[in-house]
């Protein structure tokens, strides 16, 4: 079966929707791909984790995303994860899924923030059903390089 | 104690869920962003249309299906990309006297499987994105084609079915514009 192809599409075509028309303000639409990667993580993590026994803590979760949940998703590991051991994880991805359909370089850096509020959307989602409340961002200097950073809220 | 070990999901089954939801939460996005659920079939049509454009690349890179010599070469083709890209095996049939219009049924939906549809949205065709994709796909292959839903599973149907209908073959068609 070719479902990622599939995801890839439908993926393409919602980055696609949200900014279509004249005027759309860039947050806006960046916050609906948010939504809906949060909507999505959020479900498909509990199907996923259905099966397995519980984190022990904060680095465990961490650790599933990186391997578990980014295989299933983009059909590759973290490539590196790295943490001030004070709520804070910056995932290191070289070669970001979503973002191999761009040309590589700087040419269209500018266009990469879209291909990545899908993602930052779907890992908050996954965070908040196994409960971790967090923030997520993205940055891109290089594509198809990424790294995504979560802070994670306290109290 | 691996955790690995305790993961008895089929990940392949897995992976399948992870479109579905996507697709689920973009549905859920358009009928915020639309009053009107009947834009919102025409925006999942046009969404299909785009994706079938690039789909039948990709699937004729992949299954290097041969060329349709009559519009049953092609119902097997689209048959086959079901196959493919949804896992599920639908049946073809109901052919018109004619035979320029045939059905695409399915017993099982995976775009639909974790659905209901709450009581305002019945107007709501959710899997139209499927008959965009069969418009956009056959164009690409100079086949003009209509495809509609006549039957949906989320509304009491025993199953889901597509019909599709030929229009005409494009002779040197221009590519086209993105709408």
């Amino acid at each position: 079966m070719a479902e990622e192809t599939v995801f890839d599409f439908i993926h393409m075509e919602a980055v696609s929707y949200v900014f279509q028309g004249e005027k759309v303000s860039e947050d806006e639409a960046v916050s609906k791909l948010e939504h809906m990667g949060f909507a999505t993580g959020y479900r498909l993590v509990e199907r996923l984790t259905r099966e397995s026994g519980r984190y022990k803590d904060e680095l465990d979760i961490m650790k599933y995303i990186c391997k578990d949940l980014w295989v299933t998703v983009y059909k590759k590991q973290i490539d590196n994860l790295r943490t001030n051991h004070q709520g804070v994880y910056v995932l290191h991805d070289n070669r970001f899924r979503l973002l191999t359909h761009m040309a590589n370089g700087k040419q269209y850096l500018q266009y990469a923030p879209r291909y990545l509020a899908f993602t930052c959307g779907l890992v908050r989602g996954c965070l908040a059903n196994l409960g971790v409340t967090c923030v997520v961002t993205a940055e891109v200097t290089h594509l198809p390089a990424c790294k995504f950073q979560i802070q994670v809220q306290r109290g | 104690m691996s955790r690995q070990s305790m993961r008895a999901n089929d990940p392949k089954k897995v992976s399948g869920e992870l479109f579905t939801l996507t697709y689920g939460s973009l549905v859920a996005q358009l009928l915020k962003d639309y009053e009107n659920v009947d834009d919102v079939n025409r925006q999942l049509e046009r969404m299909g249309y785009n994706i079938g454009m690039r789909l039948i690349e990709d699937f004729l890179a992949r299954a290097n299906p041969g060329r349709c010599y009559d519009l049953r070469d092609t119902a097997d083709k689209i048959q086959q990309a079901f196959k493919l890209y949804l896992g599920v095996s639908p049946s073809i049939g109901s052919w018109s006297p004619g035979g320029d219009e045939f059905s695409v049924v399915m017993e099982t939906n995976p775009m639909a499987e974790f659905v209901e549809l709450p009581e305002h949205c019945l107007g709501l065709r959710y899997s139209n994105i499927l008959s965009g994709v069969i418009r956009g796909a056959c164009e690409m292959v100079q086949l003009e084609v209509m495809a509609w839903f006549i039957a949906d599973q989320l509304k009491g149907d025993n199953m889901t079915e597509i019909r599709v209908k030929f229009v005409k073959r494009l002779e040197d068609a221009i590519p086209a514009g993105e709408d």
